[in-house]
């Protein structure tokens, strides 16, 4: 009985694969028909957290050029659960939307395991226009190794170092941007000046110069030559020069109680930002807005923004997204246009000035609309040069499909060694062997 | 099958004794149809058991057998055995399970001892009982996340409540999170706040069928309070006491919201070296942090043979007493 309704079960599941298998051939098919740009059209984009389209009303605008089009966003808040839905759905093959955002975080996945299952940017007509646009290392990130391009830069996450004037002022230390800059221009300055803060006696007892070794570690790993990956992508934890220069740093400043210890992104931490618990924080363009959140308009004036240490030599990137096509859908042609539209120079300028999303474009980072942007919240900081100056000199590192957990896993052991008192080198091997466990398997 | 087995003679001893020349598969239609409502009713049980209880247990058994990704989750390769190999041979899982072994000791202990005394205090004849009941089970009616989610900000090392107390009455700040003990017996208040009452109420319910007389005749013997607590209810709910037994250290070895939610950034690696993280969490970071949806699966089925094994062993240990006490 039970076995063969079982059998039954199951033929009906594969019939129903069978039909899906030919309704994306039929897709396929009806893209081989010349693409009618003015045919009436309704493309659905699936994003995850704050891209910020709709509210700088950009879809709206592109619906007004472009009557025929109709733009449809779903949007979840976080990237975890979009990411874990999305793989769900290539396993599956189907489900995707004409658009989806896709996150530094799991880009490297998409590379090298889905590449198929988005559509090339590459062979577009006005391939070679578009990607004079885009930063070198962000278009690369969406690149596969035989050159094939799956999506767009939206954002980026050029990083500078975030810094409490009245915090450093107590303690005695410069608060002029330029010159904090000099003092580190390397992560050895920076730990000079940590080294400094921490033995003031003037400053506020409870509080430590940077909020969690993490805000080292992040940001110096990609000022290596590799970072967790070699250039085929293959993790390297253990042998990267990238993590083994942000491991000294991040280790020792754990380690000497430089740091308040705090997790980031925790409770913890968020309360930490209100109570003036840490000086610096490492700053990604995005942070700005979160700062902003956490602080509300009390806070107004209290923070100022520096280079990131090391920056001159070589800057890092947190965060930033990409949007791609999934291959195959009846209506790639004018998803890619929309897709094209979205992340030109003109609408990355309009998202810096309506919603504060970095370019990942140095044509619009360094239009004047950007780059003379100073931020009256953040002390009257130039942040349209700070960060398009970092912008301009990051490098390409090559990422990996587990770059996420990797991180966590150094992270984490970072928190043991700040927290708990762990020496350095047991943490390392923890955290060596996390990402062992993380990658393994 | 066990209702199977139990209907089938049943049915046999309803029906007038079958004439001897009657063929067998004439008599078993006959049976299939006077019963073919039986099997309409429970049909809908199966069918949905089936789809989301068998199937999905059937196929963690097969997943565990491939090594396999979320996003590729049928193309996996065939490795046999070899998920359990690594897991028996993984630091991450012997650290995962003495955790759980540690945090379901802490927590179920005290839990079910606490409950055993509020519902012996509960059967007296007390003013409001029904306010207290009801009052006693609300934490059972609170969600696990909202409720671990207030319980980490009191536990929390900088501007906790708990720290801020400890400190006004002189007492060192505890990094609560931080530490192995300090953080397995965090946990383990939030799962026995959460317990407690609905254990309560289920002694309560098992005392209220104790007949009076015992008490009545234990009285005459001069038995004190505590006496016949410990004599006469404590026996009497011998079979009630090894039912929460059992419940709660299922429960146990599932734990799984509270210490995903009490790091309170959503990490799944419990605590900085680990130090919080149980099975179910270890489960939940193979498959939904790391994506080795082969190695989740084999966790997954190594916990359900740890629940086999403990509940066996429970089993075992019930029906001995049963027996000696006989």
């Amino acid at each position: 009985m039970s076995v063969s309704r079982r059998a039954k079960a199951m033929s009906g599941a594969a019939l129903a694969v069978a039909v899906l298998t030919a309704g994306c051939g039929g897709g396929a098919d009806a893209s081989d028909e010349p693409y009618d740009p003015d045919a009436p059209v309704t493309l659905s984009i699936g994003l995850f957290g704050t891209f910020g389209y709709k509210e700088a009303g950009l879809y709206q605008e592109y619906m007004d050029l472009h009557p025929n089009v109709t733009i449809e966003e779903t949007s979840i808040a976080q990237s975890a659960p979009y990411y874990k839905a999305l793989q769900t759905r290539l396993a599956a093959g189907s489900g995707l939307e004409d658009i989806q955002g896709l996150e530094i975080g799991f880009i490297a996945d998409i590379v090298t395991n889905h590449a198929d299952a988005f559509a090339d940017f590459s062979r577009t007509d006005d391939a070679a226009e578009v990607e004079q646009t885009f930063y070198d290392w962000k278009y690369d990130q969406a690149t596969t190794e035989d050159g094939r391009v799956l999506g767009l830069g939206t954002d980026a996450g050029p990083q500078a170092m975030c810094f409490r004037k009245d915090l450093f002022a107590q303690a005695g230390l410069p608060t002029d941007r330029a010159e904090l800059g000099r003092m580190w221009s390397d992560w050895d300055g920076y730990l000079d000046v940590a080294r400094q803060y921490q033995a003031s006696p003037t400053r506020p007892a409870d509080s430590a110069f940077v909020d969690s070794p993490a805000s080292i570690f992040s940001s110096a790993v990609y000022q290596g030559d590799l970072a967790y990956n070699d250039e085929e992508g293959n993790p390297i934890p253990d042998s990267s020069d990238g993590v083994e220069t942000a491991w000294s740093h991040a280790s020792e400043a754990a380690a000497d109680d430089l740091t308040a210890g705090l997790d980031q992104f925790s409770d913890e931490w968020n309360s930490a930002f209100a109570n003036g618990a840490f000086a610096t924080v490492a700053c990604p363009a995005w942070m700005l807005g979160y700062i902003t959140t956490q602080l509300g308009d009390g806070g107004a004036g209290l923070w100022d923004v520096a280079p990131l240490p090391g920056q001159s030599e070589q800057a890092s990137n947190w965060g930033g997204s990409w949007l791609g096509v999934p291959a195959g859908g009846e209506d790639q042609e004018a998803a890619m246009a929309l897709v094209e539209w979205l992340t030109a120079p003109e609408q990355q300028i309009k998202m810096f000035t309506r919603e504060a999303h970095f370019p990942s474009s140095p044509v619009a980072a360094e239009d004047p609309q950007v780059a003379d942007a100073t931020s009256d919240y953040f002390s009257g900081a130039p942040i349209g040069r700070l960060f398009g100056e970092s912008a301009a000199n990051i490098r390409r590192t090559p990422i990996g499909p587990y770059d996420t957990q990797i991180q966590e896993a150094f992270t984490t052991a970072l928190s043991d060694v700040a927290t708990r008192g762990t020496a350095p080198d047991a943490a390392l091997d923890d955290a060596l062997k996390a990402a062992g466990q993380a990658t393994g398997g | 099958m066990t209702i199977a087995s139990d209907s089938r003679p049943r049915a046999v001893a309803l029906q007038p004794p079958p004439p001897a020349a009657a063929p067998p598969p004439v008599r078993r239609t006959t049976r299939l149809t006077r019963n073919r409502w039986g099997y309409a009713y429970v049909a809908p049980f199966f069918l949905v058991f089936g789809a989301f209880s068998l199937f999905p247990f059937l196929y963690t058994a097969w997943v565990s057998l491939h090594r396999t990704s979320l996003s590729n989750i049928d193309g996996g390769t065939f490795i046999g055995l070899e998920n359990y190999r690594n897991l028996l041979q993984s630091e991450f899982f012997w650290n995962a399970a003495r955790n759980t072994l540690t945090i379901g000791v802490l927590a179920t202990v005290p839990q079910l001892c606490m409950a055993l005394g509020l519902a012996h205090l509960l059967n007296y004849k007390l003013r409001h009982r029904t306010f207290f009941r009801t009052v006693m089970l609300m934490p059972y009616a609170t969600s696990i996340a909202a409720a671990t989610l207030v319980f980490a900000q009191l536990f929390g090392r900088d501007y906790g409540l708990i720290n801020t107390a400890l400190e006004a009455v002189g007492l060192e700040r505890i990094d609560w999170e931080g530490g192995t003990w300090s953080s397995q017996i965090a946990i383990a208040v939030i799962v026995t706040w959460r317990w407690t009452g609905y254990n309560a109420l289920i002694y309560l319910a098992a005392m209220q069928s104790i007949p009076g007389e015992l008490y009545e005749a234990a009285e005459i013997d001069g038995a004190s309070r505590w006496k016949q607590f410990l004599h006469v209810t404590i026996p009497s709910l011998r079979p009630t006491i090894l039912f929460t037994v059992v419940i709660s250290t299922i429960g146990a070895v599932q734990l799984f919201g509270e210490p995903l939610l009490f790091s309170g950034n959503g990490t799944t690696s419990g605590g900085t070296s680990g130090q919080y993280q149980t099975l179910g969490l270890l489960m939940y970071q193979q498959g939904w942090s790391n994506f080795h949806i082969g190695q989740a699966a084999a966790t997954a089925w190594a916990m359900f043979m740890i629940i086999l094994v403990i509940v066996g062993v429970n089993a075992v240990i019930g029906r001995l007493r049963a027996r000696a006490d006989r």
